[in-house]
């Protein structure tokens, strides 16, 4: 974690030296002004409770309604696999597919892949799978899209009230709660700290947990 | 001027975890040691890349928003609606903060992305020295607002599964709502293509890489 090393910004490829940065502070690139790394407090056990809620909130949110709709009486509701599947039945498949991987496998994806690293890092354990879990994690990330789908849920409930009684369900506050709990735990999560700690311990067992 | 950059001085990054280690002797790929990855000292085929998904994007636009994205049938009869005609039926019932935001993400974004990145890969091409510093935040910003097209994606979604009331009710998808997925998509490849550090290698701010083209 302390050793001096070279880091190369990933936006202009400047060289530079790590430098140490207090809790909560960032190092930039002193040329493009990217971001290089974040010092989290705590990272793994933080980012893992925020990831155990995430998983709570992301099974409420699809187990029950995210809006219901009445017409006269008619009652429907919608969840996020129906809707990709209405979709594939009215011949719009790719459309069903890209909807259901970026609301539904790419988050659950992001939530037990984190999960299934961070748990067995906070406890010491580092299976050989957690190199490559944690890079397809990291390279699927710009595919989760809830926040965008929630907000798409918020303008078909504006565009649905002149014409219905529309009732926000459980599973849209589940998935206000998830998108909070999502952006708090990727703010909470220092990959580089992960990075170094998995290559600590590919290099010597027994310091994994140190 | 030039600064000390990894490929400058026969170093590899990793765009994964960032490790920076030796290339083995003057190669420009190699699998990282840490994570695993395939790492190349630029994008591979970058400029290449990005423009035939960017006309790709371009070409597909025009349909994506002149085809209806949904067809909703009532009992007083069915109506087609457009991207456009969407945002205006947003504005006319009121909603207009709401109107604005659905404009921004789904018309405008696309075409600044559109437009944005074509600059940008004209701009390494013409081996441009200017401000490659605004350049580099104008590439942050289009990665940061790629994602939030897919919004009417999903406004088309819900609406499909939600309003499915027989005679009373009903919103079908149309073939508009593909094309519009397809742009957010290949928006969002081509900008992921785009290798960032090619604009200050362009900009000769790079040492050892001097607008060398990929």
């Amino acid at each position: 974690m302390n050793r001096p090393r070279l880091i190369a910004c990933h936006e202009c490829d400047l060289l530079q030296q790590q430098v140490d940065v207090a809790l909560g502070d960032s190092a930039v690139c002193s040329r493009c002004g990217a971001t290089l790394y974040t010092h989290r407090r705590d990272t793994v056990s933080r980012t893992t409770a925020l990831m155990l809620a995430a998983a709570v909130f992301f099974v409420i949110g699809n187990a029950f309604p995210v809006v219901s709709m009445e017409i006269q009486g008619q009652r429907s509701n919608a969840m996020v696999w129906e809707g990709a599947w209405r979709l594939h039945q009215e011949g719009e498949t790719l459309v069903g597919v890209l909807v259901f991987f970026t609301a539904f496998v790419f988050p659950l994806l992001q939530i037990v892949g984190s999960l299934a690293i961070l748990i067995p890092l906070r406890l010491g354990l580092t299976p050989r799978y957690l190199v490559p879990a944690f890079r397809t994690v990291e390279e699927a990330k710009p595919w989760s899209m809830v926040e965008v789908f929630m907000l798409g849920v918020l303008v078909s409930l504006v565009k649905l009230a002149h014409m219905a009684t529309v009732i926000p369900g459980i599973g849209m506050w589940a998935f206000f709660a998830l998108i909070v709990t999502l952006a708090w735990a990727s703010s909470a999560l220092d990959p580089h700290e992960v990075w170094e700690r998995l290559e600590i311990a590919e290099e010597d067992p027994t310091e994994a947990s140190a | 001027m030039s600064a000390p950059t990894a490929v400058g001085r026969g170093l590899l990054a990793c765009s994964v975890c960032e490790l920076v280690m030796r290339a083995p002797s003057g190669a420009t790929q190699a699998i990282c040691p840490r994570c695993g990855a395939r790492i190349h000292s630029r994008k591979p085929h970058s400029l290449a890349r990005t423009w035939a998904l960017l006309i790709s994007a371009a070409v597909l636009y025009l349909p994506a928003n002149i085809e209806p994205v949904m067809i909703t049938t009532s009992i007083f009869g069915a109506q087609r609606d457009t991207i456009l005609s969407g945002v205006a039926y947003l504005w006319t019932s009121g909603s207009w903060p709401l109107a604005v935001l659905v404009f921004f993400a789904s018309i405008s974004v696309p075409l600044l992305k559109l437009l944005a990145l074509a600059f940008l890969a004209t701009s390494v091409q013409r081996r441009s020295t200017r401000r490659p510093l605004a350049r580099t935040r104008l590439y942050r910003i289009l990665e940061f607002i790629g994602r939030w097209s897919m919004l009417d994606v999903f406004v088309v979604m819900v609406l499909v599964a939600l309003v499915n009331l027989q005679a009373l009710a009903n919103v079908q998808a149309a073939r508009g709502v593909l094309w519009f997925g397809c742009v957010v998509v290949l928006t969002m490849l081509a900008s992921m293509s785009f290798d960032p550090r090619l604009i200050w290698d362009a900009a000769g701010e790079n040492d050892g890489r001097d607008a060398r083209r990929t």
